[in-house]
């Protein structure tokens, strides 16, 4: 089964229908919580989940000075004490700052002054998130006034109602005509996996959103319940793997919402290292979009080197 | 990993270099073997004692992971086989045939129960001897060997229900021979529903592997199994003939190869014995162009590689829809690169050790008849081994003709054979062309096909969109030169009672 679709300059594509069948991909994704993560690779794990974090603030009460803390605390991720702590253990690696923060729109100025020439990137969540309730129009002005202040990634959400209404070709135009007002700002793609309620869907939308330009497919706004699951998360980069094997093209992927710990970050990650391999164990091709995450790994990477855990109040909050 | 790559990820043309992946090793994460006890030597269990061999021999049990004997083993010759049969004997006329279903259905609970709790143990010893992967033994094995007691320990008392409006009654002593593939599943299969149905039971476990069913009779002991209700002889095919052959023995459960299948059949031809055959399987795993293809691939790996290939119902030849055959075999590939062999204690493994040196042999064999045969060889170059103990690289061959060895005879190994199909009508018959018929799977997201192909293949098990999934309420079984009776399920019980309709 064929969906067509029209690209912006009028030529026809078809994008295939993969169909899922759910229990396997369900009985796969839970594989990974029994792979056993030890010693070095635990540790290797650790520090690429840090490198691959996008803390993350998108409150109604999202402040200036609240964005500023966080820049911060991407930066360094660990707080002094700690810092000095870990400092005294020999063969100790650098905490390395996380991938990006990302932010809404109004405040991504407040990022990029705090995060300038650190190589940490700002994106910003544009098209009216999360609900996307609104004209196209504004949501492509949403998008370049957020690029225009510096955002340098965008997250935009897909129209699921037009996705559930089977208005392919809407969803398809409307993530083709952001990326096109993304100018050099990179993309990535959220389906709202929680509101698309089959893994087929999932598939299908992963499809639409890879063939009108994502850079990134993402599962979640984190508005919504659930968020990033494993086997979403699978079929995802099954998509991505199925386009690499076409095109050649590497297509990144976030998880975002419900990876709280370390330890679902690390099976994530071998879900990722045993369906895309290497290439893909980079923070330019793989994000978790996690706030309570970044303390989790922190902990475990500080009893990973001590055989015991730092005290609670030695992490800071945000 | 030196390669910079990212394309279209976030690197390009977004001002940052881009960012290597990093290759991940996972590290050893080795299960302790500290929790288990290995006695020096194994003497035979015959009613309710440990007893020397009459002739004094013993063999060892080797761990095929590291080649080092774990064990001296017994080597029960016809006299010890015939004092196993009359203690069970005995056992049978004086106390458990005596005992109503729901007094035998206690002691059966209790070993179910004893069985999850020591099932680390049972797990590693398993694994230590047999060449497994822990992974498995603790995950699938185990839990399956307690489910089975479960499940037959709940038919004890409802025998009735299980022949309406029949009389029914135990047959006596039965004989019961396993294989080395899954030591102690099969110990279950066959003692669990042979007890509740109020029979006694000498069980001759594999030569290769007999360490796990000796470790039962300390379970046994703690429920408080009356002596003599279960015996166990070691020894290798001498011993299970001994036991064939013995006239008190009224029913004979065999899994194993056909060949020696075939040896007992005519062993107990005309003897009155009741017999159920488990034998060997070529079973043909079937991909459709409609399918998942993704979760196909992955009921393939478990197919074929599941317990390194060592299965009865392994889904050796697979057929694939000619239109996606390409895609099928790319992913598989891909799949089978990311695949961990080595050791099986080892909590990352996906493929342990081949069973025994001569098992490893034979497979190689029969590999190098595949290759001069003209099939196209693939494995994962990338899969480095141990170098000790008999390891072997998952591979496959594609191209391959019907009329090849890999397509006829089972290898009992980590060998698929892959050929191709252009319609429903040629999948079946090529499925179906096979002496044997133990079980097949098929991969379609359409329904109508599944439902319409199931029914056309000659197998006793048919798994839809999934692949060696077992239930202790399933019955188990094949047609053809994979063996008769059913095991599992309330067909599981027929084979232990004497039915008056």
């Amino acid at each position: 089964m064929i969906v067509p679709v029209r690209d912006r300059d009028g030529a026809s594509r078809a994008i295939a229908l993969v169909p899922v069948d759910a229990v396997g991909a369900e009985e796969r994704a839970a594989f990974f919580a029994r792979r056993s993560i030890k010693a070095r690779s635990k540790l290797d794990l650790l520090y690429l989940a840090i490198r691959m974090m996008d803390l993350t603030t998108l409150e109604g009460a999202d402040t200036e000075a609240r964005v500023r803390q966080m820049c911060h605390k991407a930066l360094r991720p660990a707080a002094p004490a700690l810092t000095q702590a870990l400092e005294k253990i020999e063969g100790f690696r650098p905490i390395p700052p996380v991938a990006a923060v990302c932010v809404y729109p109004l405040l991504v100025p407040v990022a990029v002054k705090a995060l300038a020439g650190s190589g940490v990137h700002v994106a910003s969540v544009a098209t009216s998130f999360p609900a996307g309730q609104v004209s196209l129009k504004l949501r492509l002005l949403d998008v370049r006034e957020a690029v225009d202040n510096g955002a340098d990634e965008i997250d935009m959400v897909i129209n699921r109602g037009a996705f559930l209404a089977g208005e392919y070709q809407q969803v398809f135009d409307e993530i083709a005509a952001v990326r096109e007002a993304c100018g050099s700002a990179h993309l990535k793609v959220i389906l709202e996996t929680g509101e698309l309620g089959t893994l087929d869907n999932v598939r299908l939308a992963s499809d639409l959103a890879i063939a009108a330009g994502a850079h990134f497919i993402k599962t979640s706004t984190g508005k919504i319940q659930p968020a990033a699951t494993p086997p979403v998360t699978l079929v995802m980069l099954q998509a991505i793997a199925d386009h690499h094997a076409r095109t050649g093209e590497h297509i990144g992927m976030k998880p975002a919402g419900g990876i709280r710990n370390a330890k679902q970050a690390i099976q994530y990650l071998c879900m990722l290292y045993e369906t895309l391999g290497p290439d893909w164990m980079s923070p330019d091709l793989y994000r978790f979009g996690a706030s309570a995450l970044l303390n989790d790994v922190l902990r475990q990477i500080f009893r990973q080197y001590t055989g015991r855990y730092y005290y609670d109040k030695g992490y800071s909050l945000d | 990993m030196t390669k910079t790559i990212a394309k279209t990820g976030l690197a390009a043309g977004n001002g940052a270099k881009a960012v290597a992946g990093l290759v991940v090793d996972y590290a050893p994460s080795i299960e302790s073997d500290k929790i288990v006890t290995i006695p020096p030597r194994h003497q035979l269990y015959i009613g309710g004692q440990w007893l020397k061999p009459v002739e004094g021999r013993y063999f060892d049990s080797i761990n095929p992971a590291t080649l080092q004997v774990l064990s001296k083993v017994a080597e029960a010759t016809a006299p010890d086989v015939d004092a196993a049969v009359r203690a069970a004997k005995r056992a049978y006329d004086r106390t458990w045939s005596k005992l109503s279903g729901r007094e035998r259905g206690r002691y059966l609970f209790r070993i179910a129960r004893l069985i999850q709790e020591r099932a680390r143990e049972l797990a590693v010893l398993e694994t230590l001897d047999n060449g497994k992967p822990i992974r498995e033994t603790r995950d699938v094995d185990i839990p399956l060997v307690a489910a089975h007691f479960f499940y037959y320990a709940g038919w004890a008392d409802k025998l009735g229900y299980a022949v309406p409006g029949a009389k029914f009654a135990p047959l006596g002593v039965a004989g019961q021979i396993i294989p080395w593939n899954f030591p102690l599943l099969m110990a279950a299969w066959k003692i669990a529903p042979a007890l509740a149905c109020g029979n006694t039971v000498v069980l001759k476990p594999a030569e290769q592997t007999p360490l796990a069913a000796l470790k039962l009779v300390e379970i046994f002991e703690a429920a408080g199994l009356p002596e003599g209700v279960v015996n166990i002889v070691t020894g290798a095919g001498a011993t299970g003939a001994a036991l064939t052959a013995h006239p008190l023995v009224r029913k004979i459960a065999f899994t194993g190869s056909t060949d020696v299948g075939k040896i007992i059949a005519r062993s107990v031809a005309g003897s009155g014995k009741k017999l159920t055959l488990e034998l060997g399987g070529k079973s043909a795993h079937l991909i459709f162009a409609d399918a998942a293809l993704d979760q196909a691939v992955e009921g393939v790996v478990s197919g074929i590689f599941f317990n390194q290939g060592h299965v009865c119902c392994a889904g050796s030849r697979l057929l694939v829809e000619e239109s996606v055959a390409a895609r099928v075999l790319d992913k598989l590939k891909a799949r089978m690169r990311k695949l961990r062999v080595g050791n099986p204690l080892d909590k990352n493994t996906d493929i342990g050790a081949i069973n025994s040196s001569a098992e490893l042999d034979k497979i190689r064999r029969l590999i190098e008849t595949g290759k001069r045969e003209g099939g196209r060889y693939f494995e994962p170059e990338n899969i480095t081994l141990p170098n000790t103990g008999n390891f072997l690289r998952p591979c496959l061959f594609s191209d391959v003709a019907q009329a090849d060895t890999l397509c006829r005879v089972e290898v009992f190994g980590p060998v698929l054979a892959v050929s191709t199909f252009r319609t429903p009508a040629e999948a079946i018959a090529k499925a179906n062309d096979t002496p044997y018929g133990l079980a097949a799977g098929i991969w379609s997201e359409k329904g109508s096909k599944v439902h319409a192909v199931a029914a056309q293949l000659k197998a006793g098990v048919v798994w839809a969109n999934t692949y060696h999934k077992f239930d202790p309420a399933s019955p188990f079984g094949g047609y053809g030169e994979s063996g008769y009776g059913r095991e599992g399920g309330r067909h599981g019980l027929l084979p232990y009672l004497e039915v008056q309709p």
